[in-house]
């Protein structure tokens, strides 16, 4: 039986990658909840007071109780929300391995991404993309060995990992656009762009996954406002 | 309970609070474990081979498969032995204690770590920095014994640095950072983790960090 759905917000935006890991977890397991879209440059009281130390989202209020950090967020609804497929593998060990690469991918892989956005002229650009290449190797390389053959990193359907990495699937887009590079392609991430293809078509993904044209216009802006070079 | 034919060997360097919060984990649930020093100078085959993204320690390998990353380690020594649990069972608790580990993780030790290490030109603001860390944490601890409650738990373990690394370090740089005066609620946290019966144990001695770490300074 559905708990406290009546009771859920999350307070995001729309070009975040991390909220995106907070909705799609939500929309996995069949929870309604209401999306309140933050003004960065002016954070509503209700953030503020949600996430104090941070003052960042995505957050997630379930029964008036904020809970914080998106990864955190995804975990958490997995266990409140037992209805719907897991999130999270039920093996310790598999779960230590998604935990894993999802630290890399927010610690490592992720900052060498968005070091596009500051990254001036050609020969910086090109640092910035080999940085990505090879962590997409290393990915590509864990694919392989995750999913064992199956679709997605979780195996059938799409769980902890698939979501941790999937969500930067936009951004990554923005970059082969704005660079002219392809980064995961049939080429050179053939596994990935397979995982790729399969995990925007999922049901829980495509409403909240932006349209990339979208992404790169946002892109541009920022790109201006920081004083980043075409 | 884990079966009854386990192999856990552990990869750590002992100065290392990372390697470490294993050695905490490994201890407070018991568990009987093979151990490693590794030399990070001339790295052993079997790390470059174990954990071949990141090539540092710890690296845990139970029935030879390994594990990196303390936090993920220590969660997963959590989930596999169950006795003694590091997280509360209540979701929303266990979500919170996630939040401060991590928050420890990257707010805290950073600054902390650079307010030793910094020039003078950047050790201003390392310290102020550092300071803060500190505040929040006093905040969180409150009257708690530990940050786990009544006993040690993920965010205790997470904090090792805070609770015994800083006090050494602040001595050998002359900072008072960590004070009974500042910080009375938190410098009583870290008097209970570091005259904890188990964590005592697992903790390197005094005496021994010092010189490692005095021997690194100017």
């Amino acid at each position: 039986m559905p708990k406290g759905e009546e009771a859920v917000k999350v307070l995001g935006v729309w070009a975040s990658p991390f909220v995106m890991r907070a909705r799609i977890a939500l929309n996995m397991k069949s929870v309604k909840y209401e999306f309140l879209q933050e003004n960065l440059g002016s954070k509503s009281q209700l953030l503020l007071q949600s996430n104090p130390v941070h003052k960042k989202v995505p957050v997630l209020i379930h029964e008036h109780k904020p809970v914080c950090e998106s990864l955190i967020i995804v975990e958490y609804v997995d266990q409140v929300f037992s209805s719907g497929p897991s999130i999270l593998p039920s093996d310790p060990y598999d779960r230590a391995i998604a935990r894993f690469w999802a630290a890399y991918l927010d610690d490592k892989w992720y900052p060498t991404l968005k070091a596009m956005a500051g990254a001036k002229g050609e020969k910086e650009i090109k640092v910035v993309i080999q940085q990505v290449e090879e962590g997409l190797a290393l990915l590509e390389d864990a694919y392989n060995k995750i999913s064992k053959g199956k679709p997605f990193f979780a195996g059938d359907r799409i769980g902890y990992l698939d979501i941790a990495f999937g969500c930067f699937l936009g951004w990554t887009r923005v970059t082969e656009t704005v660079t002219g590079t392809a980064l995961i392609d049939e080429f050179k991430t053939p596994g990935l762009a397979k995982w790729a293809e399969k995990f925007c078509e999922d049901d829980a993904v495509k409403p909240v996954m932006p349209e990339t044209k979208k992404l790169v216009e946002f892109f541009h802006v920022i790109r201006a406002k920081f004083g980043g070079s075409a | 309970m884990a079966a009854k034919e386990e192999q856990v060997k552990f990869l750590g360097k002992w100065p290392s609070p990372f390697s470490n919060r294993v050695e905490l984990a490994l201890k407070l649930k018991g568990i009987k474990y093979d151990y490693s020093e590794e030399d990070l100078s001339n790295k052993s085959q079997e790390l470059l081979t174990s954990n071949p993204v990141h090539k540092k320690v710890p690296v845990l390998i139970h029935n030879g498969r390994p594990i990196s990353e303390s936090l993920v380690i220590v969660e997963y020594i959590d989930e596999t032995w169950k006795s003694n649990p590091f997280l509360p069972p209540n979701p929303y608790h266990r979500a919170s204690a996630r939040f401060w580990s991590k928050l420890v993780d990257e707010k805290c030790l950073p600054p902390l770590w650079d307010a030793f290490w910094c020039d003078e030109k950047g050790r201003e603001k390392a310290v102020e920095e550092a300071m803060e860390a500190l505040k929040i944490l006093e905040n969180e601890i409150g009257d708690k014994r530990f940050f786990g409650g009544d006993d040690v738990g993920l965010v205790d373990i997470s904090a090792n640095f805070v609770g015994y690394w800083v006090d050494i370090l602040q001595e050998i740089a002359g900072l008072q950072l960590l004070t009974s005066e500042k910080f009375p609620k938190l410098y009583k946290w870290s008097q209970e983790f570091s005259t904890h019966p188990i964590v005592k144990q697992a903790l390197p001695p005094r005496d021994k960090l010092f010189a490692f770490f005095k021997s690194r300074t100017g």
